[in-house]
């Protein structure tokens, strides 16, 4: 079933076009990582595919329904966007942050129910962080702050969870962790979309990648039929070897 | 539950608090027997002290909302423009004729907003610092251009009727309080603030980036839009009564986030109690103290900025970008 489909999307800020033509349909319980080199127009994509950015050709389908046509607090039941970096301005405690994203399940006029901390105690215990709940969360590491994030996606409980460069501060065994957080996520009917800038992240993470190159689609597949030196040359613009190492892909550069 | 018990005591306490018959706390049964007493209670010290029980309400409340809307922990009606832009509103129209209170509370609305319209303007545009601290200097930058134009209005002012009632807008003060103009002003700040109450939860879904927020299924643009106008006119209202009194929405919710934590639902009872018991005791010191009275302004601008100079250096505030 498809969850998730851009077909002929150009979109931009003002007169500057970052993507072009973009056609892109990915189904319940894909993990599909955007590759590309910075400022391509991978967070462009995800900013699309959230409704935060209205394309000005083409169209947006979320769920089978036009992205357009959702309300809003609809939306934020349906697809959710963990941001590379949050800005905290006061102490919260890391559960009444994670809280926050029972948002759209909670009138505008109201506050949050046992229920609902009940589901933010879950999100917390999904991403391994449930010992921490009561910590502030301005004292976390960049890791857990990364987790912390995703534990607050996951509370809106999306169909579509969008990770805009999940891996760009966290190291070896965090990347790992995460890794297979979202692998169980994806497994249980959740449709992934990530973007990232290093291709063994895409490798290590995605059942399919999709390349750009200048805002547009250079190549759409399963990992290894994408990251090819030749096609990864030619999206970063610099010599790009593959080797094989113990069954996994190697990016030489 | 402490505060609203300390509210309880406060408001009869502050009522018989004064210099009639003689300097100290009056005896109640004066109010049956002396006529004079009870005249003076109902008819001067209580609107007094529902005025500062609703400027204290409602300078906490609007500074935390201002708080959350711009997620920025230092932020105050005084602070971004609203405060000063309300008094210059305030002067022009007293000195260009003498109007009723409610042209007086809609002028200072009209400045108040513009003054924080401004001040985000600028903020927008600066090429230095964060976010936090562009808001700040652009805040003082407008703040300062509007008392320059209060200075320009008092110097036309005439001297001996209206200079006086624009020196007060600038000190701050329930001196003037009566009923009616308390009835005048009431309906916008109340609903003002029952509108803010309804948010204090999701006020902290607005604090965060917009794009998050938009994300948590928020209509950012639209909802910050009408906490921002709840915000100010209440602010404004209060502005038409009482002049500038400065510090409070800085430091009640900041004193209220270190009683009960960060999130904004627990943090704006508190506040709200808060505000409303710190106003009231510094008017009632104002009007007690010495002979004379004490501009409410001055006394909230000491105990505030001592207050708030020891909230920062006492490391648990913290600001992180």
């Amino acid at each position: 079933m498809t969850v998730l489909e851009l077909s002929g999307v150009s979109a931009g800020y003002g007169e500057h076009t970052v993507l072009r033509d973009v056609t892109l349909s990915v189904a319940q319980g894909e993990v599909v990582a955007i590759l590309g080199p910075n400022g391509v127009g991978k967070s462009t994509l995800l900013n699309v595919a959230l409704g935060w950015l209205r394309p000005t050709a083409g169209s947006v389908s979320l769920i089978g329904r036009p992205l357009a046509s959702i309300g809003a607090s609809e939306r934020g039941r349906t697809v959710s966007l963990v941001p590379p970096v949050d800005h905290i301005a006061f102490e919260y405690s890391i559960l009444e942050y994670v809280l926050l994203g029972r948002a759209p399940y909670i009138g505008r006029m109201q506050t949050p129910g046992s229920d609902d901390v009940e589901k933010a105690r879950e999100a917390l215990a999904r991403v391994g962080m449930d010992a921490m709940a009561g910590h502030g969360v301005l004292e976390t590491s960049a890791g857990e702050r990364q987790l912390v994030l995703l534990a607050r996606s996951l509370a809106q409980d999306p169909a579509v969870l969008l990770l805009d460069e999940p891996s760009a501060h966290l190291d070896l065994a965090n990347k790992r962790r995460l890794v297979e957080l979202l692998a169980r996520e994806a497994a249980g009917g959740r449709t992934i979309v990530l973007t990232v800038h290093e291709p063994e992240f895409a490798a290590a993470i995605a059942d399919r990648v999709v390349l750009l190159r200048d805002g547009a689609l250079l190549a759409d597949g399963v990992p290894d039929s994408v990251m090819t030196a030749d096609l990864l040359t030619r999206a970063y613009g610099v010599p790009i070897a593959v080797e094989r190492v113990a069954g996994r892909s190697v990016f030489i550069w | 539950m402490w505060l609203a018990a300390a509210l309880a005591v406060a408001v009869p306490l502050a009522a018989l608090i004064g210099r009639y018959p003689s300097p100290g706390i009056m005896n109640p049964t004066l109010l049956w027997s002396d006529r004079t007493a009870f005249l003076l209670v109902t008819e001067l010290r209580l609107p007094r002290i529902a005025a500062a029980l609703l400027l204290g309400a409602g300078l906490s409340v609007s500074g935390l909302v201002l708080q959350m809307l711009f997620g920025n922990p230092i932020v105050e009606p005084g602070l971004i423009g609203v405060s000063q832009g309300g008094a210059f509103g305030a002067a022009v129209a007293l000195v260009a004729f003498a109007p009723p209170l409610w042209v007086v509370q809609i002028a200072a609305a009209v400045t108040g907003g513009a003054g924080l319209a401004l001040s985000y303007t600028i903020a927008r545009r600066f090429r230095f610092g964060g976010w936090i601290l562009r808001l700040v200097l652009a805040g003082i930058a407008v703040s300062a251009l509007f008392s320059a134009g209060v200075g320009i209005v008092k110097f036309v002012a005439d001297p001996l009727s209206e200079l006086p009632s624009i020196t007060f807008w600038m000190l701050g003060g329930l001196a003037t309080t009566t009923w009616p103009r308390i009835a005048q002003v009431s309906p916008v700040i109340t609903v003002g603030l029952i509108y803010m109450w309804t948010q204090r939860w999701r006020t902290n879904v607005l604090s965060l980036d917009e794009r998050v927020s938009f994300s948590l299924g928020a209509a950012p643009g639209r909802e910050r839009m009408a906490l921002l106008i709840a915000a100010t006119a209440t602010t404004a209202s209060l502005v038409a009564i009482s002049g500038i009194v400065g510090w409070v929405g800085l430091l009640v919710p900041h004193a209220a986030r270190r009683i009960v934590g960060a999130d904004s639902a627990r943090v704006l009872p508190v506040a709200l109690l808060l505000g409303a018991l710190f106003v009231l005791a510094s008017d009632t010191i104002a009007r007690t103290i010495i002979v004379g009275e004490i501009p409410l302004g001055v006394l909230t601008s000491l105990f505030g900025a001592v207050g708030f100079i020891w909230l920062l250096m006492s490391n648990q505030v913290r600001v992180i970008k």
